[in-house]
């Protein structure tokens, strides 16, 4: 079990009156790629800062390894930082650049040399030592700011939104490009993005951030399969929310009866002994089928609701239906296109059955809904 | 959008005429105006005055070029005051400005605001003015008039015309770039050194020629600061105006400006390369 490699303890940084981050706790083992996702505003950025060193906590106490680096400044600190504008010097030359830490800490040249062309290597420069930081492209500053900040060996390398000025391509180049740097020098990464996609497929571990509070703290798939609160739920991709009261436990599962009377059943250890739930299943769980063929795939061991078509939209890959239930909700369904053509597509106004299952259904307690519900309902129940 | 703009036909010939035929005769215009009076000054260096004005041209002679620095042993002193004036509330007022600026853009502290006003004061008030007060400040605590008193004035003077400059220059600084500094190992005073002061030293630079220009031909609040035992050059060439000024003035005059000409030479140089160190070509 590898130590933790960096620990917040009940961080607070408070701005004036307001609160930007909020007793925020966080342990970070040594070696992950690890997220701190969010919206605008949530206090991402400023939690970077603080681990950093740029900026002093109001209360609370931060550690890298046993080292209590609450009160260091940034110089003293084993990290290193990728500044989301990248914050090269301009008036230094690629080589200067990468080998301005080197140079703080009175480096041979020689070995400063070896050092800053293994790193250009590591980061695909090789040849651009001689050239200004406005003398290259967009997505090489970003490689220079990576290798900048990994010459150092930082214990724990701090991104802030690294590839946010990166147009979509070269970024989705610079994810893989991250990744493997990570995974091929195994230093602990931090990384600070708004892009939950982004977020996802790099990390290890995300941190989903709301209003300078963790909200949900886990890996991609369980934050995207068994989201604890609607707000994750609907940041991390579209879903359906019902809401409905348990009824019994059937084993592994609990039943759940929904407004309208139709019972689902819900994995039971997701309901954290709550009696009034709110489910959801994502569009893609979901399975669509003409109303009267449903005996073949319906069977005691799914969840199914009736429905009418009212929209369908053919995005390529997927077939997007919108779906009303006789009760008035609207569900979202991703149909995969398996075959070419319109030909399996159902049209408006047919009535359909949805089936999934259970172990799909995730809860959200009472709690965390009445929490979060009302600046949330447009962007999770589309 | 494409319709919105208007039909580019119309602006352009006339653009194309200003520039080719009426553009050069305004820069010749500029020319003119702005180095006349220099190459009079050159000019008349050259004069082989007879009697003591040096008004119509009378002939070419070499006389002024070889006796400037021993004819006048009172010009030569007052050469060097102004020197050392200009030198001394240069140096002490680019490094006070500087400090100065970097406190305004960077800190909050009691009394920035009033500051931010006050630095403009000393441009703003009419020379004459800053000049008689200064003298009423220097007599009313005994202060003796001579160079510190003409120093003293200089460096308060300046320091506005540092500050404004430098703090443009600032104000254009990314603070990120002192953080990445810190981030990669450098304490506060490495950090201003190996970024801070590199990345200002454009403007700090510019700030100390305009006061060092500003200090060397000053005349009226050095006139009042001065006192009866000190002259600095443009108080010689004052008080020898009632009598004529000499061709050696001229001289001198001339090889203050080549010095300049050289160091402007020189620091666009510097810069030129600074900037050719950055062309415009991408690659990927
Ligand atoms: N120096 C400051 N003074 C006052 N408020 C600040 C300061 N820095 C940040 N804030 C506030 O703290 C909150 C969190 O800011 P932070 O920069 O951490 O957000 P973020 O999650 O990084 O957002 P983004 O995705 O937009 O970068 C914001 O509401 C912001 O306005
Ligand atoms: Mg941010």
């Amino acid at each position: 079990m590898p130590e933790a490699d960096v620990r917040l303890d009940r961080v607070t940084k408070r701005f004036g009156s307001f609160t930007a981050v909020d007793e925020l706790s966080l342990e970070v083992p040594e070696g992950e790629f690890f997220s701190l996702l969010g919206p605008s505003g949530c206090g991402k950025t400023t939690t970077l800062r603080m681990i950093g060193g740029f900026e002093e906590v109001t209360s609370g106490t931060i550690s890298l390894g046993d080292e209590d680096v609450t009160d260091l400044p940034p110089f003293k600190r084993a990290t290193n930082t990728v500044f989301q504008n990248y914050a090269l010097f301009p008036h230094l030359t690629v080589f200067e650049n990468i080998a301005f830490g080197l140079r703080r800490r009175k480096t041979p040249i020689g070995e400063i040399r070896r050092q800053v062309a293994s790193m250009l290597k590591l980061v695909e420069l090789p040849g651009y030592e001689e050239r200004r930081p406005n003398q290259v492209s967009g997505g090489q500053q970003q490689r220079v700011a990576l290798a900048r900040a990994l010459i150092n060996n930082p214990r724990v390398l701090l991104l802030d939104e690294p590839l946010g000025a990166l147009d979509l391509k070269l970024r989705k180049q610079m994810q893989v490009e991250l990744k493997r740097i990570q995974s091929e020098i195994g230093i602990t990464f931090i990384f600070v993005t708004h892009d939950q996609e982004e977020a996802m497929t790099m990390s290890d571990r995300i941190a989903v951030m709301r209003a300078g509070r963790i909200e949900q703290l886990g890996a991609p798939e369980e934050l995207y399969e068994r989201p604890r609160s609607e707000f994750v739920a609907g940041f991390l991709g579209v879903s359906n929310l019902l809401d409905g009261d348990v009824a019994e436990r059937d084993g592994e599962l609990v039943q759940i009866r929904l407004a309208n009377g139709v019972i689902i059943r819900a994995p039971a250890a997701a309901t954290n002994g709550a009696t009034k739930v709110r489910v959801g299943i994502r569009p893609e769980k979901l399975r669509v089928v003409h109303q009267g063929a449903e005996a073949a795939s319906d069977t005691a061991e799914t969840n199914g609701l009736d429905g009418t078509v009212f929209d369908a939209s053919y995005v390529g890959v997927s077939t997007q239906y919108l779906v009303k239930t006789a009760d008035g909700h609207t569900l979202t369904v991703y149909a995969q296109n398996l075959t070419s053509g319109a030909s399996e597509a159902l049209s408006e106004g047919q009535r359909v059955r949805l089936t999934w299952n259970p172990q799909h259904t995730f809860v959200i307690d009472d709690e965390g809904r009445v929490e979060s519900a009302a600046p949330l309902e447009e962007e999770s129940t589309t | 959008m494409a319709r919105t703009t208007p039909a580019p036909e119309r602006g352009r010939p006339f653009g194309e005429r200003f520039r080719r035929s009426l553009l050069p005769v305004f820069t010749a215009l500029v020319v003119a105006y702005l180095s006349l009076p220099i190459l009079v000054m050159i000019l008349f260096g050259f004069n082989d005055i007879q009697g003591r004005f040096n008004f119509a041209w009378q002939g070419f002679t070499l006389e002024h070029w070889g006796n400037v620095f021993s004819r006048f042993p009172a010009l030569n002193q007052a050469l060097i005051n102004s020197l050392t004036v200009a030198v001394v509330a240069t140096t002490v007022a680019t490094i006070l400005g500087t400090l100065i600026g970097l406190a305004l853009t960077r800190y909050e502290f009691r009394g920035r605001g009033p500051l931010n006003l006050l630095i403009f004061l000393p441009i703003a008030t009419p020379e004459i003015v800053l000049g008689a007060s200064l003298l009423a400040l220097f007599v009313s605590v005994a202060a003796p008039l001579g160079m510190a008193t003409i120093i003293i004035a200089h460096i308060m003077f300046n320091i506005s015309f540092v500050v404004v400059t430098v703090r443009a220059r600032i104000a254009g600084f990314d603070r990120h770039l002192e953080e990445a500094a810190m981030d990669l190992g450098a304490d506060e005073w490495t950090t201003f050194r190996k970024v801070t002061l590199p990345l200002i030293f454009p403007g700090i630079m510019a700030a100390a020629l305009l006061a060092f220009a500003l200090s060397i031909d000053d005349f009226v609040i050095t006139q009042f600061t001065a006192g009866a035992q000190t002259l600095t050059f443009p108080l010689w060439v004052y008080g020898a105006s009632r009598i004529g000024v000499p061709p050696q003035v001229n001289v001198m005059g001339t090889i203050i400006f080549l010095v300049a000409l050289v160091g402007i030479v020189l620091w666009l140089y510097l810069q030129r390369r600074d900037v050719t160190a950055r062309p415009t070509s991408l690659n990927e």
